[in-house]
């Protein structure tokens, strides 16, 4: 296995090497190279961006499918609150576990119920943990977390060392299940039901600590299964299991409306994040207490495995998250803020550099910024990097060539045409004299 | 490797992308990324004040290998009493310009913060130059 999994890649297929991805990915870690977009793992942060604007449809998310829940004895499903923004209001939460069940799943636990949890917790944290470094930024959105790692090392100790829903439900709801049914915990398989890459990557790989979550299936996938087993339900007698406050969670705004304290901040869209990361990277901020940050627009409503357009998701999950009356769910989980912490702290990624070796790697942007001074500016993308700058680091560490710039590669064309009409008219001295081939009977071959 | 930038007074808009590039310039050095943050906090705060007090100026980055020195040179008013002007809380900023945010007078003494050495030069009536290095140790 390579150092790193990705969810995102590329169906070689389907790729025509056209450059949209390269230029829209917000860590430069997509190149195009014989045709076609090659990843560059360290730097890749799984935020989807690349499939939201492929035209081609080659940039894939990988999902555990339906099928594999049939490889444990008992089986959990965790809808992520977004999920209920998928469905008509008449598709009540309720009604969709239930469906969930009739697909195979053997119980569910809503990640919603463990938002409110870990809502409580971040709240106990900021009121507790006055001396940390403000803003604090939330930990749940894992594309943002990795963006820090790669982009943002200096704000690591910003992030808040607790643990996101999705894993405080995996563990809760493995323990409720071993101890209901007796089955080991490694006979329970539990499942997140995910919006976007990101999540299926914080599952195979956390960035630090293991995960409670043994699988991620596309939102998209389920929701596709369930609309067809809907009508058959018999969905009579249920009573509501997951109050507004948790649900609210799935787009943006919703944690911060959770967690009631201080001066919260909520920015989503991956480059309103970075712009809004550069701000606290500059001291700035220091007034705000919290920043609810997501790599999708909307929220986990618009991650790019979620099936209904985000604007209407938005339109549901408020009313939804407001007709809702709270349901009591305190006594499922642990109070003591010990349970929600981190066990190791987020590393920092540094793929950015051009050389491990601090002497090596300032003569390499010498050279890198000489090349950039050199090269057009129009960043068009056809050399496969996203920018001339970019491509000028790609040149100094060996990954790219100056004639891969169709300018320069136009230019040093012309100067050879020049160079050969030039040769071209040198004589040797034995061919001094004014000479043309005898042409007076010329017309013979017509 | 030095990089230098203008900046012009007034000019909100673009504070901060002197700050962004030699971020980014440091990030691909390699260096650690509590050294780079301090230099974000110095050449962002040394933009600032070209922005708000003086008519316009130049940031430069000197980077090698042993420490980064960032130089803020403007043409401008100048700073009357230095000591003062070092002072938290201590600010010369119109009330405009404290209206949206800034001029809180943490400018210098954040520069001061996060800079191993700092050295201000000013001629009242003609400009500044402020003179701030970062070591990087291993």
């Amino acid at each position: 296995m390579s150092e790193y999994f990705h969810s995102v890649r590329l169906d070689e297929e389907k790729c025509k090497g056209c450059t949209n991805c390269i230029k829209h990915c917000p860590t430069e870690a997509i190149r195009v190279r014989k045709g076609r977009a090659r990843i560059i793992e360290e730097r890749c942060i799984d935020c989807g961006e690349c499939i939201r604007v492929c035209p081609n449809q080659a940039k894939v998310a990988i999902t555990d499918d339906l099928d594999s829940i049939k490889k444990y004895r008992y089986s959990i499903a965790l809808p992520a609150p977004s999920f209920y923004g998928q469905f008509k209001p008449e598709l009540t939460p309720e009604i969709v576990h239930a469906g969930l069940i009739a697909l195979g799943f053997d119980s569910v636990f809503p990640v919603a119920l463990a938002a409110e949890a870990v809502s409580r917790a971040i709240r106990n944290y900021l009121e507790q943990q006055r001396e940390r470094p403000r803003p604090l930024i939330s930990s749940a959105c894992p594309a943002v977390v990795r963006l820090v790692q790669v982009r943002f090392p200096s704000l690591l100790e910003h992030i808040i060392p607790l643990v996101s829903p999705m894993e405080i439900a995996g563990r809760v709801a493995r323990e409720a299940a071993h101890r209901q049914t007796g089955f080991g915990p490694e006979e329970i398989g539990v499942f997140f039901l995910t919006p976007c890459p990101a999540k299926v990557t914080e599952v195979k790989q956390p960035a630090g600590d293991s995960s409670s979550v043994d699988g991620a299936i596309s939102m998209s996938v389920v929701y596709g299964n369930l609309l067809r087993m809907m009508d058959n339900l018999n969905t009579a007698s249920l009573s509501p299991v997951v109050s507004g406050i948790g649900i609210g969670w799935g787009r943006a705004g919703g944690e911060n409306e959770a967690i009631k304290t201080g001066s919260l901040l909520a920015v989503d869209g991956i480059h309103c994040v970075i712009s809004v990361l550069e701000e606290i990277e500059r001291g700035g901020l220091e007034d705000i207490d919290y920043l609810e940050a997501q790599a999708c627009t909307g929220g986990c409503i618009g991650g790019c495995l979620v099936p209904q357009n985000p604007f209407v998701a938005r339109v549901r999950m408020g009313n939804l998250a407001r007709s809702r009356q709270r349901v009591e769910s305190g006594h499922m989980f642990p109070a003591e803020l010990d349970y929600y912490c981190r066990k190791s702290p987020v590393p920092a990624r540094p793929a950015l550099k051009l050389a491990d070796d601090p002497a090596l790697a300032l003569m390499r942007l010498e050279e890198a910024e000489k090349i950039v001074a050199e090269l057009p500016g129009l960043d068009c993308g056809s050399c496969g990097s996203p920018s001339c700058r970019a491509l000028a680091e790609d040149i100094v560490q060996g990954y790219a060539r100056r004639s891969y710039c169709i300018f320069e590669l136009r230019r040093r064309l012309q100067q050879l045409a020049e160079e050969i009409v030039e040769l071209a008219q040198k004589q040797p001295p034995a061919m001094g004299r004014e000479w043309s081939p005898a042409r007076d009977e010329g017309e013979e071959h017509d | 490797m030095q990089l230098k930038f203008h900046v012009q007074r007034n000019d909100f808009s673009r504070a901060g992308q002197a700050a962004a590039r030699i971020k980014k310039t440091l990030q691909l050095a390699g260096i650690k990324p509590a050294i780079i943050r301090k230099a974000i906090i110095v050449a962002y705060e040394a933009e600032l004040n070209i922005v708000i007090h003086a008519y316009h100026g130049t940031i430069t980055a000197n980077i090698s290998t042993g420490q980064i020195e960032i130089l803020a040179q403007d043409e401008g008013p100048g700073i009357v009493d230095i000591d003062l002007a070092m002072q938290e809380g201590y600010s010369t900023a119109p009330p405009h310009i404290r209206k949206m945010g800034f001029g809180a007078g943490m400018g210098l003494p954040n520069i001061k913060k996060s800079s191993d050495s700092l050295e201000i030069y000013s001629a009242v009536g003609r400009g500044t130059l402020l003179r701030a290095t970062i070591v990087i140790g291993d």
